[in-house]
């Protein structure tokens, strides 16, 4: 077995079991810990496929920020485990695993697996497409389709902050 | 005289079948571990003692000459002490939470460059890899990747140990690092618009040149090429202050402020917990002070190119600027007194990060500008190549690992001179390994 794969073992079963533990565990800190744990892994995946700059943006933006906020504000309203979050006698449980036994059942049926791709000769994606200079030409290359999308996103996101400003600000 | 002397810091590419450069990175990852590690009594010491001259008394002088085995006497007696935890912990958080602390401080480590290292080819072409545990592409990104998980080590020690004032530590300790990243990663981005990279080794060698057309060659990677005044001063300042916020040191140390909040997010450790929280944070003042001697006062480049100061190693020049750093952080926290709160939030959100901002626009500009004076058409400026240091002028160098961007030096004058080619000097670098790699 080649280290890539051990390595890619390793986090496939910690992604797994950190995914599973964020949504059994209780405690609403201990879910959103666990779902940095995910998110690290899934940063894992996106260097074994040789895409270093997606995985520092996945660390940076996901890890390090976005989760950061959710700690913040589930420490801020320190829920701890109320009971009230805890429902009880309610049909979700049992509908839930249900309806995922279902799911393994008809993914096994349909031979979804079996004819899923096979990899062929040596992996397209070469160690240079990931790097941050090939990301950005390829981005800001105004002949590829990605530039327009690009800036239509930026200006989505500057009117979104500037919403969230006017939301928050006190009337004059 | 002189070039037998730089001479014997050339080795050969092959050394009993070893392939030497290969061997590089271990030597990088060993040498900077063990260092950071070694020193970090000494660092201790230095603070104390540094503290005491400013506030005109003794300091550490009973352990060792002038208290110098002080800091580890310490060391030993939280080797020794009872490992007391408190009742109502979340007992695995509050386990891991130190460990987390330590090991993305010091992981973030392995992107500083410490110095080019020259290896001959058997054929006598000579080129330098850089000492470093990780030339990787994305350097500084990894390094602000390390600095943002940091928060987690404190967060959840502040969480876990069932303690409001650990609570309100931790929670200060978020709102500070994310607060403060910002201005952080804006000062970083000025200079990585003007040196066309985030490898970490790059950066410095596009800090070794000459600094206008002309000049003697002792000026050449000198103090007036680093980049705290090529960026016109303002980005260092922003970083300075940046990574005072971000270590949690004096006067921005508001998550462990000892008047209101007892010790913060460490109120409820002892003995080696609190050791490894305290290794963490010297560990990160290291760090960003590295980051701060690559990325504006020429890491491992000596302040000016004449001989007694290029004799000296790269390294030993970047420790020496990583000291300064040091002693920058200490000469802070003995004169000013701790923020207020808001009055923090304010200096990271209305001032710092608008400056940061602005900054970065006149700086690209600036690129631009000379990039469109100077070479006729943007983005030139990227793939001007570097010269690596101790190297013969008219000897070829490289770096070893993915230098995506950087060009044969061959045929960079015909990149330059046919502005008509489409991308124009861009597009031929995406098909692949650039000519002059020599691995």
């Amino acid at each position: 077995m080649s280290g890539e794969s051990v390595s890619f073992w390793i986090l496939a079963l910690v992604s797994v079991f950190a995914s599973i533990m964020m949504i059994v565990s209780k405690n609403p800190v201990r879910s959103a810990l666990n779902l940095v744990i995910t998110f690290l892994c899934v940063a894992g995946f996106y260097i074994l496929l040789s895409a270093q700059f997606l995985a520092a943006v996945q660390i940076i933006v996901y890890a390090g920020a976005i989760m950061v906020l959710f700690l913040f504000v589930i420490m801020l309203l320190n829920l701890g485990a109320p009971e009230a979050l805890i429902e009880k006698g309610s049909l979700q449980k049992p509908v839930a695993v249900g309806l995922g036994i279902f799911f393994v059942v008809l993914i096994i049926s349909s031979q979804a697996i079996l004819s899923l791709p096979q990899a062929v000769g040596r992996p397209s994606v070469t160690q240079y497409q990931g790097t941050v200079e090939a990301i950005g030409l390829s981005l800001f290359d105004p002949r590829q389709p990605w530039l327009f999308p690009f800036e239509i996103t930026s200006i989505l996101l500057l009117v979104a902050v500037i919403g969230a400003i006017v939301m928050a600000k006190r009337k004059v | 005289m002189l070039e037998k002397f730089n001479h014997l810091f050339i080795f050969p590419e092959y050394f009993h079948g070893i392939r030497l450069p290969g061997v590089v990175p271990y030597i990088a990852v060993l040498g900077s571990v063990g260092f950071i590690l070694t020193i970090l009594p000494m660092l201790i010491w230095i603070e104390r003692v540094v503290l005491a001259l400013m506030q005109d008394r003794s300091g550490p002088n009973r352990v060792g000459p002038r208290g110098l085995l002080q800091s580890s006497a310490d060391a030993l007696k939280l080797f020794m002490k009872e490992d007391a935890r408190p009742k109502n912990v979340d007992v695995s958080l509050y386990h891991i939470a130190p460990a987390i602390a330590v090991v993305t401080s010091i992981s973030a480590a392995a992107v500083l460059p410490l110095q080019n290292i020259t290896f001959e080819h058997a054929n006598g072409v000579q080129f330098s890899v850089p000492l470093m545990a990780g030339d990787v592409n994305i350097g500084i990104l990894y390094i602000l990747a390390m600095s943002s998980l940091q928060v987690y080590g404190v967060v959840m020690a502040g969480w876990s140990s069932n303690n409001k004032y650990s609570l309100l530590g931790g929670l200060r300790a978020s709102a500070q690092l994310i607060s403060y990243e910002l201005s952080m990663g804006l000062s970083l981005l000025c200079v990585i618009v003007m040196a066309g990279s985030l490898q970490l080794n790059k950066i410095v060698d596009s800090q070794n040149i000459l600094p206008f057309a002309g000049a003697p060659e002792a000026l050449r990677g000198s103090v007036m090429c680093w980049y705290w005044i090529r960026s016109l001063i303002v980005p260092v300042v922003i970083y300075t202050i940046a990574m005072i916020a971000e270590t949690n040191r004096s006067p921005f140390d508001l998550p462990e402020a000892e008047s209101e909040l007892v010790a913060g997010f460490h109120t409820e450790y002892t003995s080696m917990k609190f050791a490894m929280f305290f290794t963490a944070e010297y560990v990160a003042m290291l760090v960003v002070s590295g980051l701060n001697a690559a990325m504006f006062w020429g890491g491992p480049l000596p302040p000016l190119n004449v001989v007694p100061f290029t004799l000296i190693p790269g390294f030993v020049w970047l420790i020496l600027k990583i000291m300064g750093g040091i002693f920058f952080y200490t000469w802070l926290r003995g004169t000013l007194p701790r923020l207020r709160y808001d009055a923090l939030m304010n200096l990271g959100w209305k001032k710092l990060l608008p400056l940061g901002l602005v900054w970065l626009f006149i700086i690209a500009g600036m690129n631009l500008g000379t990039d469109l004076l100077i070479h006729q058409y943007p983005g030139a400026k990227q793939f001007v190549p570097q010269e690596a240091r101790f190297l013969e002028p008219e000897v070829k160098s490289t770096t070893s690992s993915d230098d995506f961007g950087s060009v044969d030096d061959n045929q960079e004058p015909v990149q330059y001179n046919t502005p008509s080619s489409g991308r124009r000097g861009s597009a031929p670098h995406i098909k692949g390994i650039p000519v002059s790699r020599v691995r």
